[in-house]
């Protein structure tokens, strides 16, 4: 039965990963979002879904059982937070290679380095760019609150299986940490082994019955085909482009201006927007759900519209890069975030808003990046 | 005589194992991997299992193994093979699972790996072929790369002092309890690839019996790696291997010999 409860994002998503009949859970504890696997190994999931569940001794290992879980078919899930990704990315890269579908949640904290363990979103240029060796994306959702923490979750495997790609889930301290009511769905069953050799033997190393073996590999020596495999991972992005872009407009329709935000931001940034429109400036917002693939067009088309663009992130000025490039420099694009983990206040965002695009915004100067802290 | 009439049904010793494909073997002739891969897959033919065997490749000379053994396998990064044995063992209990590693995967940069799924007590196979020395690279220093031993990274020989001496893996796997069998075997005489055999049957039917980590140390030579020719380098296996990496069993049905 579907359900509301009051739950922590990490929580939810625990949860929500029983519920999806996730096959396979395997994680390293790292503030903040060590209540994933704490959840996980509360709920016995063994006995309420036969989900396993397993500590691992590193992230390096980890996310190679989840290679491993994923080799086979099994719908396999790993959760860390920024340094233990950082950890993670020779296996993300390893699963995007051999087109193994999965899923990865980054709870992202300050950096770099040890950093901080308060909420950060300094992690996007490592989840949209790639982030590990050789040429690979990620497909990026970026919740925004407790109830998309639960929902992406079998939203990310839905897309990892539909492409056999691996997905990121890029959340960060603050969306994983805070407590929101949330809609949980109803338990959904695991699929059995004859169902899943039936659906996936195509490729799913099983045993070989009935069938020439399968073989999960990342390795081409040969050059031509090495680059084809490349290509064959650059038709699935494109694909990606064309089909599962994902994001939200609010009050965009008549805004002069716009802010740019996902996550955390997002949120905060809503009410950014409350503000300003209570004093009469009309300032729309677009959140990007998916940061992979980015709603380029979108941006492009709102550049048209509004006289600027703020970027507001908690990190030192990453995203702002892929908008600019998006409006193609038509309309001035600025950053505005905090780091070290000071989480931007909604009167901050309007006063960035207002001293860096609304008083600058009609000069076009060409100063597109300039210190966002002061 | 003609040579078909010495090789006779009678007369054979070995033959190809049919879970072999046809694929030109990628290692050095003289070198012990080939013999390790026949003698796996003869296991697996013989306890009529291939439909319920994963095999997990590594990163090193054996990295396509794949070619050439005819069973579903996946290929793990490196050092990580026993990571994705455990998920793979763990999300499908009633497969056979097993591993093919060399030292500088299995006891350099995957040694966390290894030991955490030995002390885990995974029901899988390890099959470790130590050669001491990084084949595939071309002849770097392995953890097991004997003292004084000559490599392209320890051109002078290994010196004890300032690398540390080499790694006796399995004695030290074999003191976990989640390790049910260890046995150091060779593959360069007939007497010693039917010990190894017997082996590597003894390790499956443990996972049949879910007996947890059985772990198979192969000391081969590298002829290449060591620069010496196949005849020679047995030899030297055998009186500069072996001195260390002693053969025989070092823990059985879970009783440390």
């Amino acid at each position: 039965m579907s359900e509301l409860k009051l739950m922590k994002g990490n929580e939810a998503l625990a949860e929500a990963a029983i519920r999806a009949g996730v096959d396979a859970y395997f994680g390293y504890p790292i503030t903040p979002q060590s209540e994933v696997i704490e959840y996980l190994m509360s709920q016995r999931p063994e006995k309420r879904t036969g989900m396993v569940v397993l500590q691992a001794e590193s992230e390096l290992a980890a996310i190679n059982m989840v290679y491993g879980a994923a080799s086979t078919g099994k719908k396999a899930m790993t959760s860390s937070s920024s340094p233990g990704i950082s950890l993670k990315l020779e296996g993300i890269s390893y699963l995007a290679g051999a087109e193994l579908p999965a899923v990865i949640v980054n709870v992202v904290r300050g950096g770099p380095g040890l950093g901080t363990i308060q909420p950060s979103q300094a992690d996007y240029f490592q989840s949209v760019k790639g982030g590990g060796h050789g040429d690979y994306k990620l497909y990026v959702l970026a919740p925004s609150s407790v109830q998309e923490m639960a929902d992406f979750v079998e939203d990310a495997f839905d897309i990892a299986f539909k492409y056999r790609a691996p997905v990121l889930i890029l959340s960060d301290g603050l969306i994983g940490q805070m407590m929101e009511k949330v809609t949980l769905k109803d338990q959904k069953e695991r699929m059995s082994n004859e169902e899943l050799i039936k659906k996936y033997g195509n490729w799913a190393v099983t045993g070989k019955k009935d069938r020439e073996r399968n073989i999960i590999t990342s390795l081409d020596l040969q050059s031509e085909k090495m680059e084809a495999r490349v290509h064959r991972l650059l038709k699935k992005y494109q694909q990606m482009e064309k089909e599962d872009l994902r994001f939200e407009k609010i009050h965009c329709e008549d805004a002069e201006y716009l802010i740019v935000a996902y996550g955390s931001s997002a949120r905060i940034s809503q009410k950014a927007v409350e503000l300003a429109r209570a004093k009469g400036i009309k300032v729309g917002l677009l959140r990007p759900i998916t940061l992979f693939p980015f709603p380029k067009q979108q941006l492009l088309d709102l550049a048209a519209q509004v006289k600027g663009i703020l970027s507001v992130e908690l990190n030192a000025g990453q995203m702002v890069e892929d908008v600019q490039l998006a409006v193609q420099h038509k309309v001035p694009v600025l950053h505005f975030g905090r780091t070290g983990g000071i989480i931007h206040t909604p009167e901050e965002i309007l006063e960035a808003l207002e001293q860096k695009i609304i008083k600058n915004g009609h000069t076009r100067h060409h100063k597109t990046r300039e210190s966002s802290l002061l | 005589m003609d040579i078909l009439d010495i090789i006779k049904p009678e007369n054979q010793v070995f033959c190809k194992s049919r879970l072999m494909t046809d694929a030109t073997l990628s290692y050095c002739p003289g070198c012990g991997h080939g013999t390790a891969h026949n003698l796996t897959m003869e296991v697996i033919d013989e306890m009529g299992i291939v439909e319920d065997t994963i095999g997990v490749a590594p990163v090193g000379c054996s990295v396509l193994a794949y070619d050439f053994m005819n069973i579903d396998m996946t290929q793990a990064a490196h050092g990580r093979a026993p990571a994705v044995a455990t998920a793979i063992a763990r999300t499908w209990p009633e497969k056979y699972v097993f591993t093919y590693q060399g030292d500088g995967d299995l006891a350099a940069i995957g040694t966390a790996e290894t030991i955490h799924t030995c002390n885990r007590g995974e029901n899988i196979v390890i099959i470790f072929v130590n050669n001491g020395i990084y084949g595939m690279t071309g002849g770097q220093m392995a953890p097991t790369t004997l003292a004084g031993m000559r490599s392209s990274t320890s051109p002078y020989g290994r010196e004890i002092e300032t690398m540390g001496s080499p790694l006796k893996i399995t004695e030290l796997v074999a003191n976990l309890p989640g390790v049910y069998y260890a046995t150091r075997q060779a593959v360069h005489t007939h007497k010693h690839v039917r010990k190894t055999k017997k082996a590597i049957r003894k390790a499956f039917e443990n996972i049949r019996l879910k007996k947890g980590v059985s772990f198979i140390e192969i000391v081969s030579n590298c002829n290449s790696g060591w620069k010496m020719n196949p005849v020679e380098s047995n030899a030297w296996m055998e009186e500069n291997m072996f001195a260390y990496f002693p053969l025989g069993d070092i823990k059985v049905n879970g009783k440390l010999k």
